[in-house]
């Protein structure tokens, strides 16, 4: 087999990782764009800017503070144990969690750009032809910024599988539970394997690549809209 | 039909509007008034797109908004035409018309009541219901805006400036549609437009708007005539006169239309006897004599009163608002006239009129 059996486990953790995140990512990040791009309140700056700072922080700066709030004694961490959960880091939903922040922006940005350009008029026709606001959300809002859903699922799954720094600071290394591809590369080269390593890489290589360029060549025909 | 009492205060920086109308319960009436006169705002406050902080909207006896109550857009039973048609474009032609036709409430009176087929048959859009908005001239794509408002049976059609982003060609496929509709449909119609030719077209009332605040609110015909509102000061100012009409010269291949007070001859029309057509008859094409004038190629002479003159658009110039039998008319005739002809209020005079226009053509 090219790849061995831990290589495949991680490739697959990875993808159901950054599966999992994208789903969550489109319930969770919907609403938020939605509401920055319609809100006039004056708190759109700075939940823009909240939203938005996973793109410039360090992940491992991100990773420490979930780290320390999932932990035993972070506000998380009580709540998840009052829960009777347990505390999150180093397991799989750790990541999951950690990773929801971590992509948040990519999820957001393109689908509030999308609303944004939809204007206030289809919504007003909608609201003369009787539609309710959450009709028109559905009817009208949804249908009509589906391409920047299109855009906002790749990048945000693809970003969810490049993911290194947060996933060593919150789920640590463990194989089968924690250990994602891109942890596994960074195994193989401490290993000195260099060989599993460049298999590994050329996979994500490829991977990734692929990907982008699904995006680039899914354009939606500019005459219809 | 209960009339629309509407009464809106607004006062944002720049700009404000400070109506308190009752606009007729049937027919069109049309909101007249250059861009930023507030029509459009009016008409935005009346659809509940717009929330006028002090504000009471009652239509034809239901109180769509006051201190305590606010009717929201969408469970208000209107019609609205944009100017730009904004269809969706991720649905049909049939998709954008069903749109509001299966989320409007089925109206309570009969004659209220449009079917999907009675629009797409008003507006002549059959053959396009499969189709993508995107694959319509802009003329289509305003008719079908059209009937997907007149498909929800709306209580009352709200039009701003329909016409106003298409080029002469898409107006004149238009217009006959909207006529139709003023002839077939039970409902009201506010029509916001600030060319003045559609709306001595398609207008019985009309409210004329400047700077936020309403200058004039009343029947078409006595409004138009009316010599103290801008429109008289406009190189389109004149009358609408309804006619009949009432026969056909087939040597002369000439018409003769009558309404009251006289009658004009005009180039022969294709309309039967007893057809009615709006005329339209400029100030600049009515000039006045102190005799019944023989020996002129003018066919056109009616007997009129002088019932006021004022100020023209020139100082060289005056108008003259007469009154032919029941018929206002309104003449623009040079100062030096005025006072050669001793032209005075209460002064019998003949009318002698170049051109009408008809509209419709």
């Amino acid at each position: 087999m090219f790849l061995s059996e831990t290589d495949l486990q991680s490739i697959w953790l990875t993808l159901r990782l950054a599966g999992v995140v994208t789903l969550i990512l489109f319930v969770v990040g919907t609403p938020i764009a939605w509401w920055l791009a319609r809100t006039r309140s004056r708190l759109k700056g700075p939940v823009g800017a909240v939203v938005a700072l996973p793109l410039v922080l360090p992940p491992s700066v991100l990773g420490f503070y979930l780290l320390v709030a999932m932990g035993p004694n972070g506000p998380v961490g009580q709540l998840t144990q009052a829960l009777g959960i347990g505390v999150l880091p180093f397991t799989f939903w750790g990541l999951v969690v950690a990773s929801v922040f971590y992509s948040l922006p990519f999820m957001v940005q393109p689908v509030q750009n999308a609303f944004e350009a939809i204007g206030d008029r289809p919504l007003e026709v909608a609201a003369t032809l009787r539609a309710s606001p959450l009709d028109t959300f559905f009817s009208v809002a949804l249908p009509l910024a589906a391409p920047g859903f299109v855009t906002a699922g790749i990048l945000t799954f693809a970003h969810t599988v490049g993911e290194f720094g947060v996933v060593l600071m919150i789920g640590g290394n463990i194989p089968g539970v924690t250990r994602v591809a891109s942890v596994q590369i960074y195994d193989h080269v401490e290993a000195m394997e260099y060989g599993d390593a460049h298999r590994l890489a050329a996979v994500m290589l490829i991977f990734s690549f692929l990907v982008l360029l699904a995006l680039y060549l899914w354009r939606p025909n500019p005459k219809n809209t | 039909m209960e009339p629309i009492n509407a009464r809106f205060d607004i006062d944002w920086p720049g700009f404000n509007l400070t109506v308190d109308l009752e606009l007729p319960g049937r027919g069109v009436t049309g909101l007249f008034g250059h861009s930023g006169s507030g029509k459009t705002t009016l008409l935005r406050c009346i659809a509940g797109l717009v929330r006028a902080p002090k504000g009471r909207l009652v239509f034809r006896g239901e109180i769509w908004q006051d201190e305590n109550t606010w009717v929201p857009t969408h469970h208000r039973s209107l019609g609205y035409v944009f100017q730009e048609a904004s269809l969706f474009p991720h649905l049909t032609v049939m998709g954008n018309l069903r749109y509001g036709q299966k989320r409007a409430p089925a109206p309570v009176a009969a004659e209220d009541r449009v079917s999907l087929d009675q629009a797409i048959a008003l507006l002549g859009i059959a053959h396009l219901l499969t189709r993508k908005p995107d694959r319509l001239s802009g003329g289509e794509r305003q008719r079908v805006a059209i009937a997907r408002a007149l498909a929800v049976s709306p209580r009352v059609l709200l039009m701003d400036e329909p016409l106003a982003a298409l080029d002469i060609a898409r107006k004149q496929e238009i217009l006959p549609y909207l006529e139709r509709l003023h002839d077939e449909l039970a409902i009201p119609v506010l029509y916001v437009s600030h060319a003045p030719d559609e709306v001595a077209r398609l207008a019985d009332h009309l409210v004329v708007m400047d700077g936020g605040r309403v200058l004039a609110s009343g029947p078409l015909k006595e409004t138009l005539a009316r010599l103290d509102l801008p429109m008289a000061f406009s190189e389109d100012a004149g009358v609408v006169i309804d006619a009949v009409v009432a026969s056909h010269d087939d040597n002369y291949h000439l018409s003769r239309l009558d309404f009251p007070g006289g009658n004009v001859v005009v180039a022969q029309r294709k309309e039967p006897i007893g057809h009615r057509l709006r005329l339209r008859v400029h100030a600049r094409d009515v000039s006045l004599a102190l005799e019944r004038a023989t020996g002129t190629s003018i066919a056109n002479l009616l007997p009129a009163t002088v019932v006021e003159i004022a100020d023209a658009d020139t100082p060289g110039h005056c108008l003259v608002r007469l009154d032919a039998g029941g018929t206002p008319l309104i003449a623009r005739i040079t100062r030096r006239s005025l006072d050669h002809l001793g032209v005075a209020r209460g002064k019998a005079m003949w009318a002698q009129i170049k051109a009408v226009a008809l509209l419709g053509d």
